[in-house]
């Protein structure tokens, strides 16, 4: 199975319930500024980092909805989300802040093979 | 083969912590070569040299620290992750103007880069509390 990347992020959760999401895309671009080759996945949870329209105006937390289409910006452009994840939690691709490529399950699995190493959030 | 160890998880709420040590401890008996680990996330918490667990639990904080004086183990605590929970050297310490400062010896803080150039050098990269 041919490498897609050096590095697979992956992020698991939600941006706004913990630290988790916010420290797993700082690791990424901090990748991204050290020329690394990597890709994200969005899964579980993660993909609500993906939803648009967020107003997390009223929480204590970071907005980090501005930082999801800042990516491109570092030519992180591998981004992916699993078609379940989506699935089971209402959303639709077309209504994600990025265009991202959607997997099925048994994609999602492979992508951890065509990658060097793995960082999970 | 080489080795990063990659702590993501909380030294007082999972089990990874601890698991991460034993790990470490077992590749490094074995012969393995661990170029690096790093604490990030809720992990950081285990540089903490205010930490004083009970006697009859394991103080993880001075487990890790044997560890990298018998082998010569880098222990890389991410600044950022950090300093955000409180816990500072000498100068993150005075950068903000507090009183004190509490990184436990053998441990340094770091940019992040230092978790990307571990991964990229090493044959394996284990992390520990993915999912928190």
């Amino acid at each position: 199975m041919s490498q897609i990347a050096d590095l697979l992020l992956v992020l698991r959760h939600g941006p706004y319930g913990g630290l988790n999401a916010r420290e797993g895309l700082d690791a990424a671009l901090t990748a991204a500024a050290f020329e690394v080759p990597l890709s994200l996945l969005f899964l579980n949870d993660g993909i609500y980092l993906l939803q648009s329209d967020q107003q997390p105006g009223q929480l204590p937390a970071k907005d980090l909805s501005k930082t999801v289409p800042a990516l491109a910006m570092y030519d992180i452009e591998r981004l992916y989300v699993r078609s379940r994840d989506l699935e089971q939690r209402g959303m639709k691709p077309e209504q994600l802040v990025v265009e991202v490529e959607v997997l099925d399950d048994e994609q999602a699995a492979n992508l951890f093979h065509q990658h060097r190493h793995i960082l999970s959030f | 083969m080489k080795f990063a160890i990659v702590v993501n998880g909380s030294p007082s709420s999972s089990q990874a912590a601890a698991t991460a040590l034993r790990f470490t401890e077992a590749a490094l008996h074995q012969g393995v070569d661990v170029l690096r680990v790093f604490f990030y996330g809720e992990s950081v918490l285990t540089a903490n040299r205010l930490t004083h667990p009970p006697q009859d639990e394991t103080n993880l904080t001075q487990r890790w620290q044997q560890l990298a004086s018998d082998h010569d183990v880098e222990l890389i605590v991410c600044i950022a992750a950090a300093v955000r929970r409180g816990v500072m050297d000498e100068r993150e310490a005075k950068r903000y103007e507090h009183t004190a400062d509490n990184l436990a010896d053998g441990f340094e803080l770091s940019g992040l880069g230092q978790l990307v150039d571990a991964s990229i050098g090493a044959d394996r990269v284990i992390t520990f509390g993915g999912r928190a």
